[in-house]
């Protein structure tokens, strides 16, 4: 336990330095990488225990940038404060919203939220307000606020995002590691067993739907915080939001927290090796992607952990049957 | 002549076993009921010979071939069917339409629709309803015709008085005789041990997954079935 | 009169959205599993008909002479050799694996066919229109769109009702496990859904080639409407997933009419408001 420990605090330590020893790329890159890495435990936890296969995440993600950017110039709310602010307000819309797309099930849920998805960003792009189809720029005067210069300002960022990607994990393992784990490995692998057990099948998955929404919109409002400027293509983009997460929970290893460590890691240095290959880098994805879902479905951290059990964050929670 | 010959069968669902060794022999022509207790593993045996249930490598021989691990529709083909525990009807498709899918076997013989609806005249009259809206009875009439219209040589009957009241029972056992003097054999899973007894020439009973006891059916039998439901107080210490 | 007009329009875009339908229906009736990448092999056939006539010159119909039996035949052979693995219980490698395929196919005709936007003139059938009573005018493309939407989904219901095969993919969607029982290989069975599931993806490719535009993206758009389409007809109706067809396409006329940027959306909104007040769609089987 306490070995483990120490080399995670040590990484995470490292991390907060950054700001010192990295340049102005890198620390763009590790916000990129960080926030990447927060919603795809958050997928892992949606898809991997609670059986909801959802393609349409980049409602929230869309929806928290949007919120942020909204609560910031048209009600005046300090951009710091948005944040958590905004939250709570995706996890309130995702009740009706999740009322709506728990109505189907298995693949068309999954279908149904990506609907939802281009609803929210056909509706956004007809936002007068909001800048319609162009999107909108966060007023320099509010860039300003959130710190002095620069500097203090993209590291403020980063360490949001650090302790984004931390909490969020930490959190997840949490939520694994409790009852809450057991119960849902239990929900997803057989509702009808388990709600004869007395568990509240359609609460628990609602409650995982609700909560993930909420953290995604918190991870989408820090992203676009970080981007300035935000646009009905970039927010709800299928491709950022869904195609890369959904890619790097299955090749890094679905199931696992490690996974989407390694499947992070694994991306960025894909897609540095594949930066000069167009979209050919996204048809290599996809055929990693394949692959490992026919050939060891537990991913890399899988095939990593085939003879020795290594676990970084031991959880109770039971896999999915199909990766047992 | 030997139709069915099984032996030190092991089989069941993933990681649990139902079958531990199970033993049977069929005599071509014959009826045997199969009885025991809940959960001794009738229904389990019935869908392992019929491949419902993974069997590889196991010793199970059907009119000479080995058909261990064959896949569900092989054995079908190869002149196995069964009337399934719960009826199984396609509840999407007519009377008529039931029957007609046993002809997908391919086999041919004496048992046509026109035969099945002899034998079980009520399928001719109910021929263009939903299947599942018909009393139990009368799905329990479809799910044996829809059997026969294979041409099977081995029928396999699972419970076909499940939840039906005696006389509907009785009607379904009269047709038993046809159906044996058209060539079929019988293997039949019966939880009453007097109809078993009556309607059958030859009774094997299971316990804990496998057969315990196999003898001549005969109601002068009864007691030495009902000692081998359970297990003897000498072997339960 | 513009109103009924675009209501005519969208009533006949419907028959293309059935099209669409049809075969995602087909095989999640019978297999309990959907193809996300369904869209992206409707638009796969599009530019395989874009090919066909800008080489041949052919006349954009008789490419289906190649491509549907093309498509049949392919949909069999991935059924046989990649879908029948993931076909089953778990939810999972079904939709991840279909998700890789359809982000690996648009960015494969993306490079191959570039990001224009493209469609298949027909010619003098483009503009050719009929005259009907009250001003109306109906395209001769829409409404032979139409025709053969109402003509493959009527010739599919008389083969699911009065073919062997039909009434064994029927019951195969009942109970796949009983299907065995009665001789007939359900490896096979799931590929002949996912074959006519390929015919029906290639007649709709080469009718949207023709009648509308589209580029290698467009994919998922299709998956969409033809999503919509069944759920707001009713899981497990043919005919059901034509009154959901029509019933979208003229939402979104209806919407273009208010607005142009807004004609999908109201689609979207008109589906949104079908699962919200009855999500067992309009016209469910009642099994």
């Amino acid at each position: 336990m306490i070995p483990r420990f120490l080399l995670i605090g040590a990484i995470v330590a490292v991390l907060a330095a950054a700001p010192w020893w990295a340049d102005r790329g890198t620390i763009r890159l590790l916000v990129e990488a960080l926030t990447l890495l927060a919603l795809a435990q958050l997928w892992n936890l949606l898809a991997g225990y609670a059986g909801l296969i959802s393609v349409g995440q980049q409602a929230f993600v869309g929806l928290g940038g949007y919120l942020l950017f909204s609560l910031a110039m048209f009600a005046g709310v300090p951009v710091l404060w948005a944040l958590p602010l905004v939250g709570m307000l995706c996890a309130l819309i995702a009740l009706p919203v999740g009322a709506l797309a728990f109505r189907l099930t298995g693949p068309y849920f999954a279908i149904g939220t990506w609907v939802i998805a281009e609803v929210f960003r056909l509706g956004f792009a007809q936002v007068g307000s909001l800048g319609g189809g162009s999107g909108i720029s966060l007023p320099v005067g509010l860039v300003r606020e959130i710190a002095d210069g620069r500097g203090a300002r993209e590291a403020l960022i980063y360490w949001l995002a650090l302790g984004l990607a931390v909490g969020v994990t930490l959190s997840v393992w949490a939520a694994l590691r409790a009852r809450t784990g057991l119960m849902l490995g239990a929900v997803r692998d057989d509702a009808e067993a388990a709600a004869a057990l007395g568990v509240r099948v359609l609460r628990v998955k609602f409650g995982v739907y609700v909560a993930v929404a909420g953290a995604t919109g918190l991870v989408g409002a820090l992203a676009f915080l970080q981007r300035l400027r935000i646009t009905p293509e970039a927010a709800f983009s299928v491709t950022d939001w869904s195609v890369v997460v959904i890619f790097v929970v299955v090749i890094g290893g679905i199931g696992a927290l490690e996974g989407p460590i390694l499947g992070v890691v694994l991306f960025f240095a894909l897609r540095e090796v594949l930066s000069d290959l167009g979209s050919w880098y996204l048809v290599i994805l996809g055929i990693t992607s394949i692959a490992v879902m026919l050939v060891e479905p537990k991913g890399l951290w899988g095939l990593l952990t085939r003879h020795r059990e290594v676990r970084l964050f031991p959880i109770s929670a039971p896999l999915p049957r199909s990766l047992r | 002549m030997t139709l069915l010959q099984i032996r030190d069968l092991y089989a069941g669902y993933g990681d649990f076993e139902a079958l531990h060794g199970v033993d049977l022999q069929m005599a071509r022509g014959s009826v045997t009921a199969l009885v025991g207790a809940n959960g001794a593993g009738k229904t389990t045996l019935l869908r392992a010979i019929t491949g419902l249930v993974p069997t590889k490598d196991q010793n199970i021989w059907f009119d000479g071939a080995p058909v261990g691990g064959w896949p569900a529709h092989r054995i079908a083909r190869a002149g196995v069917a069964m009337a399934p525990e719960g009826r199984r009807l396609f509840p999407s498709l007519t009377v008529a339409e039931n029957l007609d899918l046993g002809l997908a076997t391919g086999r041919r013989g004496p048992w046509t629709l026109d035969r099945v609806n002899a034998l079980f005249p009520i399928l001719a009259e109910k021929a263009a309803m939903p299947a599942t809206r018909l009393s139990g009875g009368q799905q329990q009439m479809v799910a044996i015709g829809r059997a026969l219209m294979g041409n099977p040589k081995l029928l396999l009957l699972d419970e076909v008085s499940l939840g039906l009241a005696p006389t509907v029972v009785a009607d379904i056992y009269a047709a038993l005789p046809s159906i044996v003097s058209e060539g079929a054999t019988v293997l039949l899973v019966e939880q009453d041990v007097g109809l078993a007894l009556r309607n059958a020439d030859r009774v094997a009973v299971m316990r804990d997954g496998r057969v315990v006891l196999e003898d001549v059916a005969d109601p002068s039998r009864r007691d030495a079935v009902a000692q081998a439901y359970f297990p003897a107080a000498e072997e339960a210490a | 009169m513009d109103w009924i007009n675009a209501i005519v329009q969208g009533a006949l875009l419907g028959g293309l959205y059935a099209l669409f339908a049809a075969g995602l229906s087909l095989m999640f009736g019978v297999m309990r599993f959907v193809n996300l990448a369904h869209g992206d092999f409707i638009v796969l056939a599009a530019f395989g008909a874009l090919a066909l006539v800008e080489t041949t010159g052919f006349f954009p119909f008789w490419t289906l002479i190649a491509l549907v039996p093309m498509f049949a035949l392919g949909g069999y052979l991935l059924q046989r050799s990649v879908f029948n693995r993931i076909t089953g219980q778990d939810l999972l490698p079904a939709i991840l694996v279909t998700f890789g395929l359809s982000v690996i196919l648009q960015n494969v005709m993306l490079e191959a066919f570039s990001a224009d936007s493209r469609r298949i003139p027909a010619g003098a059938l483009d503009t050719a229109a009929l005259a009907l009573p009250g001003g109306i005018g109906v395209g001769i493309v829409s409404l032979l769109m139409f025709l053969a939407a109402v003509v493959s989904l009527g010739s599919l219901d008389l083969f699911m009702s009065h073919t062997r095969s039909g009434r064994l993919l029927r019951a195969t969607s009942d109970d796949q496990e009983i299907v065995g029982l009665m001789g007939a290989n359900r490896a096979h069975l799931f590929a002949l859904a996912t074959a006519i599931a390929g015919a029906l993806i290639a007649l709709a490719g080469v009718l949207m080639a023709v009648k509308t535009n589209f580029d290698a993206s467009a994919g998922p758009v299709r998956l969409l409407f033809a999503f919509e389409a069944v759920i707001i007809g009713g899981l497990g109706s043919l005919w059901g997933t034509l009154l959901g067809g029509i019933l979208l396409g003229v939402a979104q006329a209806v919407g273009a009419q208010i607005d142009p940027g807004f004609q999908i959306l109201a689609g979207h909104l008109v589906f949104l408001l079908v699962l919200a007040l009855r999500p067992e769609g309009l016209m469910p089987r009642k099994a």
